[in-house]
């Protein structure tokens, strides 16, 4: 997983509601074995027409086709556990996401893949969707060791995240790894499992 | 008073009264690290064909095995085919990747041709892999249904997939609790689908984020285990990742002789342990949602979102009226979407095409509450109907039972397992326009198919739906 510790970027304004992961990226796409690829399929339906006309959505217009910094309405990512949702989104070249709240599942599937998403009260999101409506000058800058943001006028705002995920984040740790290590206590709680819950062992 | 002395040490503080939650929880930690972020052991890992290719590739990658195969089940059941047909290419490639993997890693897996094959939650509860006290996971949201059982289940992601698969564990931390009881006993025409569209009408489809629900009362109690599944298979349309109900006769009667049930002295003591699970009678919630059953009419979305919940007998609402701005903005973009216009009567919308099915309501008894309305009647002309069973054994038992023919009669169209049309990953869906009565669990745009419109009801409610060739009120029909 790649670190992240500073970013600089083209934030974009997504201020819809419970934008769900079934928009985030379609079903269709769903069907690949691999990873990678999916900005393809990224808000696929809000993109393009049926009939394959593009869109003016956000992302395709000329000032956030480079956007690294997405600022969306609350409840961000809500509906299924698809995780095709951040590696599309990651594909796209979005490392974060800048909510009032997240679903459960996204927000879990997001630290898994080096995207920070940022929970921040409903009127902090006004003013960054409100700099980031400003197009291609809405460059602002997330600072992770520092937990701050720096909007395009400077200001900076203080960010809160749990102390392992910010670890994990900026060492681009691979979790299992980090699990593995205390396979001792693994081995352990089978043992005593076994013992007290012998129906949990039983050949299934 | 001679006697009285004073204690040397001061007498042991009482336990603390736990919620059912925690008592999962606390016995499932392996390790708990200062920030409270703990590794928890899994009991059950059910994988399917979309969410595992690349948490397998995974690892392949780091040369790394599955750590207890016997505790992991894997079946295809999201892109498979509801007919004899051939599938395209990619959900053939993604079919077959699962069975090479399975192969590779040595996991037990039901293939294309076995009859127990279905979708992963209706097989778990069906084969007895879901017991009380458990925790399992799966990469799909929908798998706080075996919450029914008092079991600790929720979705995850794919990278989580990988984890579980090496571990056995999962990185977490603990949710908080959610108490919403709901007193009293269901009206006549009410189902547990009913109950749940209400509470999330309530709650909010955020409302539930960072909890875990647990369900009691009268009504819950009441409810039957397919019942059971079909409210906490919904939790996550409240946001919650987990739903809960307290194990107790109805579930151990349930449990009692599934293949993968404890047998003899096993029953006994797994018995033993889940009598003491259920939250202890001062267990504290964080959060607390009462309901009376009495005020529960039979239920249908309007929206895009399942939130958007009314009583048949309601109206279209009007943005106007909304609550506050968020709520005002979305109910406009889903009027425009599903093309109603507010004040509209809901049992005057007028449906094309109706889905019966899914891991919400795909299970026996689900389709007998519909085959029973749909005894004698006829489809109307202008609705394309089906029925999808929710496992192989699921549609075995049904015709056993004679509900295939009477689904036929009526116009149905019966069809092989899986998820179908509750994603439309298949070739199972609706056409941009269609307006279709679904008893799946998600009315999001495009979730049937591009331009699609769902209305979520109960099975009883799809099947009335079908038969007026509009929204109705299945009371009118009992």
């Amino acid at each position: 997983m790649e670190k992240f510790t500073t970013l600089r970027g083209v934030a974009a304004p997504l201020p819809m509601v419970n934008v769900d992961t079934d928009m985030i990226i379609p079903k269709q796409f769903l069907k690949t074995i691999k990873r990678t690829g999916l900005k393809e399929g990224l808000f696929y339906e809000m993109r393009w027409t049926a009939d394959g006309q593009k869109k003016d959505f956000v992302l395709d217009q000329p000032a956030y086709q480079s956007a690294k910094i997405l600022v969306a309405g609350p409840n961000f990512g809500c509906g299924s556990s698809r995780e095709h949702a951040p590696w599309a989104l990651l594909d796209f070249g979005i490392r974060c996401i800048i909510s009032e709240d997240f679903a459960d599942i996204f927000y879990n599937n997001c630290f898994k893949n080096g995207i920070l998403p940022i929970r921040m009260p409903k009127e902090i999101i006004a003013k960054l969707m409100d700099d980031a409506s400003r197009g291609s000058n809405a460059v602002i800058e997330i600072d992770l060791e520092k937990q701050e943001i720096k909007g395009p006028d400077g200001g900076t705002v203080h960010f809160e995240i749990d102390a392992f995920r910010k670890k994990c984040l900026m060492e681009g740790l691979d979790d299992i790894g980090l699990t593995l290590e205390k396979k001792s206590s693994i081995d352990d709680f089978e043992t005593r499992q076994k013992d007290s819950q012998p129906w949990l062992h039983a050949a299934s | 008073m001679a006697f009285r002395k004073k204690a040397a040490t001061p007498p042991p503080e009482p336990p603390k009264p736990r919620t059912l939650f925690e008592k999962i929880w606390d016995a499932h930690v392996v390790d708990r690290q200062d920030d409270g972020t703990c590794v928890i052991y899994v009991d059950r890992h059910l994988v399917h064909e979309v969410t595992s290719p690349q948490a397998f590739e995974g690892l392949r990658m780091a040369g790394r095995k599955v750590r207890r195969p016997d505790a992991t089940i894997a079946v295809a059941d999201h892109n498979t085919p509801t007919t004899a047909g051939a599938m395209d290419d990619e959900s053939r490639i993604q079919v077959e990747t699962l069975e090479s993997n399975v192969a590779e890693f040595g996991v037990p897996y039901f293939d294309m041709t076995d009859p127990r094959r279905g979708i992963v939650h209706v097989i778990g509860p069906e084969q007895g892999l879901t017991l009380p006290g458990m925790t399992i996971v799966c990469g799909d949201s929908h798998t706080s249904t075996h919450g029914a059982f008092g079991a600790l289940a929720f979705g995850i992601g794919t990278s989580e997939v990988e984890h579980v698969l090496a571990t056995q564990t999962l990185i977490q931390k603990p949710a908080k609790n959610m108490r919403v009881a709901v007193e009293g006993s269901l009206p006549i025409g009410v189902t547990a689908k009913d109950v749940i569209l209400a509470i999330i009408g309530r709650l909010g489809t955020a409302g539930g984020t960072g909890y875990v629900i647990e369900y009691a009362g009268r009504a819950i109690r009441e409810l039957t285990m397919e019942g059971r599944m079909t409210v906490c298979n919904m939790s996550i349309e409240a946001g919650a990742r987990a739903g809960l109900i307290a194990p107790d006769e109805t579930t151990f009667k349930y449990l009692d002789g599934r293949p993968s049930s404890p047998k003899g002295g096993a029953w006994d003591l797994a018995l033993g342990q889940w009598r003491r699970l259920p939250s202890d009678k001062n267990a504290v919630f964080d959060s607390q949602l009462d309901l009376l059953a009495s005020d529960i009419p039979p239920m249908v979305t309007w929206g895009t979102s399942p939130q958007d919940a009314l009583p048949i007998t309601d109206v279209v609402p009007d943005p106007a009226n909304a609550p506050d701005e968020n709520r005002r903005e979305a109910w406009a973009r889903s009027l425009a979407y599903m093309g109603l216009t507010p004040g509209t009567r809901l049992v005057d919308v007028p449906i094309d095409r109706v889905f019966i099915g899914s891991c919400t309501n795909g299970r026996i008894e689900d389709l007998r509450a519909a085959a029973e309305i749909a005894r004698g009647r006829k489809v109307a002309s202008t609705v394309s109907a089906m029925v999808v069973p929710g496992s192989g054994l699921v549609k075995a038992e049904a015709e056993k039972e004679g509900l295939d023919k009477i689904f036929i009669e009526a116009g149905f169209e019966w069809r092989l397992q899986g998820c179908s049309m509750c994603l439309a990953m298949n070739a199972d869906r609706i056409e941009p326009g269609q307006r279709c009565a679904s008893t799946s669990n998600r009315n999001f745009e495009g979730r049937q198919g591009r331009g699609g419109r769902t209305h979520l009801v109960s099975p009883a409610m799809a099947v009335a739906a079908a038969i007026r060739g509009t929204l109705a009120d299945v009371r009118d029909f009992q």
